[in-house]
């Protein structure tokens, strides 16, 4: 067998361990990308291989949270596309504020550009004090990244473009303070967000969500896993309420497809219908 | 397939790869341009684009080419006689059971979608049934994936730097790898249909 037959074993044997010692589920993310993530992740290590890896992985709970950090793909921007932020600003605030107060989930917040890139949007539009968004990862290290704030300076000039963009008419720097070579966030917007660890995978729902948004999450899941997943927003979404995927993730084929709109075409908003089908 | 009989190489291809970057929508007009609508393999392709742009060049291709032209889906399973591009700003990568996926994870050679992500995707996962192609373009991607569709026993075909837009993709390719075959865009077609197991029904292209 070539090496390349044993890498694939290999991985296998791991992701089946860590699920059974940690219920970290990654059996059913689509192979070709974890393998990239893998081999990236191994030849950092300093382990010659996933085998000898293995032994120090199940017990050493740091060294897993480092893995999962490097396994998983965890780029993100603020206002990353631009026009989903526009889609939010111009259809779907004007829905949200007919409620005196609003839920939104984030699942697979990452460091948190989405979140505050939402916090701020939803101020702007006049809901501030009226919503509270729960924003969550598998990942702990993002977390944490994601409840300080603090972004490279250098990375602001493309989240402004990407603000001006989406509609925002502000003045960007108004959310910031530059310290350094660093951007940290204006603390109040982390007012009405709860950071909090939650898989996927494994997890159970949050409940009454207005909104469910999971952008670039999915892509990284199997069939199987995706459709667990969109049960579980599923249930957390109260009818009515807003279920927004990525630019290149749609509900077509999908199980509870029957459930929802799309909001406008190519929008990947889909509104919950009130009528299930 | 059964009409692979006629392929002058032994090898059963299952999937074309190729990477292209400055010059690129020409040298697709002039190649997919020149393909039938049956040619009998996928076509999976990275072409270095805007990370904002649409999805405008697969819908311009689409209609100047008789083959299929689209961009590319998550979780889509690869047919036969469809050209598919890599969607600005994601990586495309070709699954073991010819599903294909996207992922954001981070530029590599400052690109994405990168070729050299397409390309070792591809060879791990279907070997020695993958055809792999640089064309011109600016910079070095493709080269180490192109290395790679090499050592899992696929084949390797770069455009003559002579004659591309941007040499240095095709160059760095070539310094990386013995390509089975440096060859001109103009007979790139024809040699793509010998290698996909049937012969140009209008002859050669002229
Ligand atoms: C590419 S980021 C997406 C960030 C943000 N939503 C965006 O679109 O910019 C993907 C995130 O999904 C998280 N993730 C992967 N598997 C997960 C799981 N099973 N449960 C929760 N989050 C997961 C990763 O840790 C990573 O932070």
């Amino acid at each position: 067998m070539n090496n390349d037959g044993i890498f694939d074993i290999e991985s296998r044997l791991l992701l089946e361990a860590l699920q059974q010692v940690y219920g970290y589920d990654f059996r059913d993310y689509a192979e070709s990308s974890l393998r990239r993530r893998l081999l990236n992740w191994l030849s950092g290590s300093g382990f010659a291989n996933l085998s000898e890896a293995q032994g120090r992985l199940l017990r050493d709970r740091n060294l897993l949270d480092q893995f999962v950090c490097g396994i998983t793909v965890n780029v993100s921007e603020m206002f990353r596309d631009p026009l989903f932020f526009r889609a939010v600003r111009e259809q779907v605030v004007p829905h949200l504020k007919t409620y005196s107060f609003v839920k939104i989930w984030h699942a697979g917040c990452a460091s948190g550009e989405e979140v505050y890139s939402m916090a701020i949007l939803l101020r702007e539009e006049g809901l501030q004090g009226r919503y509270r968004i729960y924003a969550t990862d598998v990942n702990e290290e993002v977390l944490s990244k994601a409840r300080e704030g603090i972004y490279p300076l250098k990375e602001m000039q493309r989240f402004i473009r990407n603000y001006q963009k989406s509609g925002g008419q502000h003045d960007f720097a108004d959310y910031y303070t530059a310290r350094y070579d660093h951007a940290m966030l204006m603390p109040e917007l982390k007012k009405e967000i709860v950071f909090a660890a939650h898989n996927l995978a494994v997890d159970a729902d949050f409940g009454e969500m207005n909104m469910v948004v999971c952008r670039n999450v999915m892509i990284y899941f199997k069939a199987a896993l995706k459709e667990r997943v969109l049960e579980l927003f599923d249930r957390a979404l109260l009818p009515g309420g807003f279920l927004c995927l990525g630019q290149k993730e749609s509900l077509e084929k999908r199980g509870v497809a029957g459930n929802y709109d799309e909001l406008a075409r190519g929008t990947r908003i889909y509104v919950k219908r009130y009528l299930q089908s | 397939m059964s009409n692979a009989t006629c392929n002058p190489d032994k090898r059963v291809f299952r999937v074309v790869v190729l990477g292209v970057s400055t010059g690129g929508v020409q040298a697709l007009k002039r190649l997919l341009g020149a393909l039938p609508a049956d040619f009998p393999l996928p076509i999976l392709i990275v072409q270095h684009i805007s990370p904002e742009a649409g999805n405008g060049l697969a819908r311009l291709l689409d209609e100047l080419c008789a083959i299929r032209v689209k961009e590319a889906d998550e979780e889509e399973t690869m047919e036969p006689g469809c050209v598919y591009l890599a969607p600005p700003n994601y990586h495309l990568l070709l699954e073991k059971d010819a599903v294909l996926s996207l992922s954001s994870e981070p530029p590599v050679n400052f690109a994405r979608p990168s070729a050299d992500v397409l390309f070792e995707s591809a060879a791990a996962a279907f070997g020695r049934g993958v055809i792999g192609i640089v064309l011109t373009g600016a910079g070095y991607d493709g080269g180490r994936g192109l290395q790679r569709i090499q050592e899992e026993g696929g084949l390797t075909v770069i455009q003559d730097p002579v004659e591309a837009e941007a040499p240095s993709m095709p160059e760095h390719a070539l310094s990386l790898v013995a390509a089975d075959h440096v060859i001109s865009l103009e007979l790139l077609p024809a040699l793509l249909q010998l290698l996909a197991g049937r012969h140009s029904e209008q002859g050669e292209p002229s």
